[in-house]
């Protein structure tokens, strides 16, 4: 009998272990979120982001198997600023998972504490295309926010599991440094371009913009969300034209045909940017997206000998 | 601090505010003073650079020396209450034309024609309120219709249905949505129900008006169609192209496995559903539906369904109608060019066995359909249907569509649609349906 307590007793603590040294499982929307988490994570959390890095964030569908993933997270963390709005709230309803509903405590919705540009003030209607009323949800692409995002995953993980709060204080430290000393080496690439004209096919770089010293002077797209129209397009012909801009961003889930247009039109270069980490199978991580992204720019940049 | 204090405070800042105007109405006077050397086109540049070095020297002694007098005031004031300078919005002060852009504007002084700065989106005070506010969004689904149909006339212009949906979150335990419908018909609560989302168990449980959960057609609005109208077995075997819709309670579970998705879905309602007529309030319908769901590939999914419903018919309680309903759907649509390429293909087979006088009726029906986006703003689709009547299944009513539909943007689709229905009564009608849907506000996505 003493032998069996003790045999229970021991299956017990080893269950009660087991849990308490289960990882936090963490469901993304984004792969960019997913590579954040696992910078601060490490190995006390496994993370799965919903959306692929080469896939339009906006237009994701509600698959039921994303519900299965959901069911079972522990923290679900999103973009927001309405990236989400077309295709999570129904999956969130019916995960049945209490722990994730917005509100909640496994719910972080990452741009809380980032800095949004963009935010419209005065008078919003749909005229205006697919406007988001809480500011531009492509803010991730400031390394800055990076940083900020990273905060909040860290304070968020630690508030979940107390016990790992100094490792995840620790992995966080290590990638500030690491980013800090990435954003040294991206801002002196980047520097002797400093005020260069561009056009983006979608609004989806104000913050890379802006963290760069870019100057977007206008969209493929004539208003977020609405293809490109032709007339539209000849406007953007003359402005680039006139001011003699070079470089064409485009998001790698949008077709190339009126930006080669445009570009064979201007002579400017049409460069196939991602925008989210898993976009390229190069950029595996957050570091790794700006990487790529600013040696592609750098190096078109050198080739049309702008400046 | 007592009230003496602050209404001497009160007109200390009153005298900074007067102070600060007069320096600032001073300076600028000095400046328009000075100006006509400016504007004499003779005079030379390095003239009107002295000039104004000259009017900048005046302007800074003038501000030190007020700025001095301002800090004695601040000292005078005693420290205490002193952080927030005489620009501070003080009640009473005048807005100073020449107080740093930092400062507050006091609430009426904004309709008084002086700041101009832009206001928060968020309004005022008051508009916190609205923040509780569900989601609102109204659809319109306009349809007109050519041709002949003698056995089911359209109208020529008809406002199909105005949709207005309201939706939000309950409590931390439930949301709620509603569907009020306005038809021709009159207005009605096409949906009403409260969703319990914080079940445990793997639970979830809708109690309200609904749509019931019998296969696909039947659980979509008319707006998300990819179709103008809906598919003759609805009309046939689910009492018309409302389908089964009635007031009760679902419950579904996820079967967790690791092969695929799985639910199981069990519901019960008051059965009064167009096919179902309950002539007692026990004679409720029972409903059960499995659907399992597999992903192919990462642009390639299947899902399948069953369903199983039964109540009491028109005619009493000897007498009970059971469908039973299997759909299937194909989706495809590539991640990286989600937004230009798709195709769904779906099917549904219906079974009903109706009990009459005469005996049981049994009656089968199906549509099966395709639908295919080959650019970004257009989907081409075909649908072929055929179904017996539910009271005689020796009547079949069969026919093919082809529809062509245009989105200018998420929140609008024009479609047209050719139909060719062969009637059991020996007619065949042709028709070209044009339908138009728009939607405003803010409506919630739809489930997949």
């Amino acid at each position: 009998m003493r032998r069996f307590i003790i045999a229970l007793v021991a299956v017990v603590a080893i269950l009660t272990a087991a849990k308490a040294f289960a990882a936090i499982k963490v469901i993304t929307t984004t792969e960019d979120l997913a590579a954040l988490v696992t910078e601060i994570g490490g190995n006390k959390v496994t993370v799965e982001s919903l959306a692929k890095g080469y896939q339009d964030p906006h237009f994701v569908e509600a698959k039921p198997s994303f519900i299965i993933k959901l069911h079972s997270a522990d923290l679900l963390v999103v973009v927001g600023r309405e990236l989400e709005i077309a295709w999570l709230p129904p999956l969130i309803t019916q995960s049945r998972n209490a722990a994730i509903q917005p509100g909640s405590g496994g719910y972080l919705d990452a741009s809380q504490t980032a800095r949004i540009l963009d935010i419209p003030t005065g008078l919003i209607t749909r005229a205006m295309g697919d406007v988001h009323p809480s500011g531009n949800p492509h803010y991730w692409l400031d390394p800055n926010n990076g940083r900020l995002m990273a905060k909040a995953i860290q304070n968020k993980l630690s508030n979940m599991s107390r016990a790992d709060a100094a490792y995840f204080a620790q992995r966080y430290d290590d990638f500030d440094k690491r980013l800090a000393e990435a954003e040294k080496r991206w801002t002196a690439a980047m520097a002797p371009y400093k005020g260069l004209k561009v056009v983006t096919y979608h609004r989806s770089w104000p913050n890379f913009a802006d963290a760069f010293g870019l100057d977007v002077i206008g969209y493929v797209e004539p208003k977020p969300g609405i293809p490109p129209s032709p007339a539209h397009t000849l406007d953007l012909q003359q402005e680039m034209k006139a001011k003699n801009v070079k470089i064409l961003l485009v998001e790698p889930y949008f077709d190339l045909k009126t930006p080669n247009a445009i570009g064979r039109d201007t002579g400017a270069k049409v460069l196939v940017m991602p925008p989210s980490v898993g976009g390229v199978k190069e950029a595996t991580n957050y570091i790794q997206l700006f990487d790529y992204d600013i040696n592609l720019l750098v190096s078109t940049i050198k080739q049309t000998g702008t400046k | 601090m007592s009230v003496v204090s602050i209404a001497r405070l009160r007109r200390v800042a009153c005298a900074v505010g007067v102070l600060v105007l007069f320096a600032s109405g001073q300076a600028f006077a000095q400046a328009s003073a000075a100006s006509p050397p400016a504007g004499q086109p003779q005079t030379d540049p390095q003239q009107i650079r002295e000039e104004l070095n000259r009017l900048r020297a005046e302007f800074e002694a003038i501000r030190e020396s007020y700025g001095a007098r301002l800090s004695a005031l601040e000292a005078k004031l005693g420290g205490g209450q002193t952080t927030g300078t005489a620009a501070a919005p003080t009640p009473g002060a005048p807005p100073a034309p020449g107080a740093p852009p930092t400062a507050d504007v006091p609430a009426g002084a904004a309709g008084a024609g002086g700041p101009q700065s832009p206001l928060p989106v968020y309004g005022s005070t008051s508009a916190s309120s609205k923040i509780f506010n569900p989601d609102i969004a109204v659809i319109g689904n306009f349809l007109t219709a050519t041709g002949r149909n003698t056995v089911e006339p359209l109208p020529g212009f008809e406002l199909r249905e105005a949709e207005v949906s309201l939706q939000a979150v309950v409590d931390p335990y439930a949301r709620a949505d509603f569907f009020l419908a306005a038809t021709p018909g009159g207005l009605e609560v096409e949906e009403g129900y409260v969703t319990f989302s914080s079940l445990p168990g793997g639970l979830l449980a809708k109690v309200g008006q609904m749509k019931e959960q019998f296969g696909k057609v039947n659980t979509l609005h008319a707006h998300t169609l990819p179709w103008a109208d809906t598919p003759l077995v609805m009309r046939n075997l689910l009492g018309g192209e409302e389908g089964l819709s009635d007031a009760g309670m679902s419950v579904s579970k996820l079967v967790l496995n690791p092969w695929f998705f799985l639910e199981a879905t069990g519901e019960v309602y008051r059965g009064s559903s167009g096919v179902f007529e309950a002539s007692k309030p026990g004679h409720v319908s029972w409903l059960g539906r499995i659907r399992g769901y597999r992903d192919l590939t990462e642009g390639t999914n299947l899902d399948i369904g069953a369903s199983v419903t039964r109540g009491y018919n028109e005619l009493g309680s000897d007498f009970t109608t059971r469908l039973i309903g299997v759909d299937a759907t194909f989706r495809y649509r590539p991640l990286r060019r989600a937004i230009y390429r798709r195709f769904v293909g779906r099917s549904e087979l219906m079974w009903s066995r109706r009990e009459q006088e005469d005996g049981t009726v049994p009656a089968f029906g199906m549509y099966v359909s395709g639908e295919y986006q080959f650019a970004r703003r257009w989907f081409g689709g075909i649908r072929y249907d055929r179904s017996e009547r539910a009271f005689d299944a020796s009547l079949v009513d069969k026919g093919p569509s082809f529809v062509l539909t245009f989105w200018p943007s998420e929140f609008s689709q024009i479609r047209g649609q050719v139909r060719r229905t062969r009637y059991a009564e020996g007619v065949t009608a042709n028709e070209a349906l044009f339908q138009f849907l728009f939607s405003i506000g803010a409506h919630g996505a739809h489930v997949f």
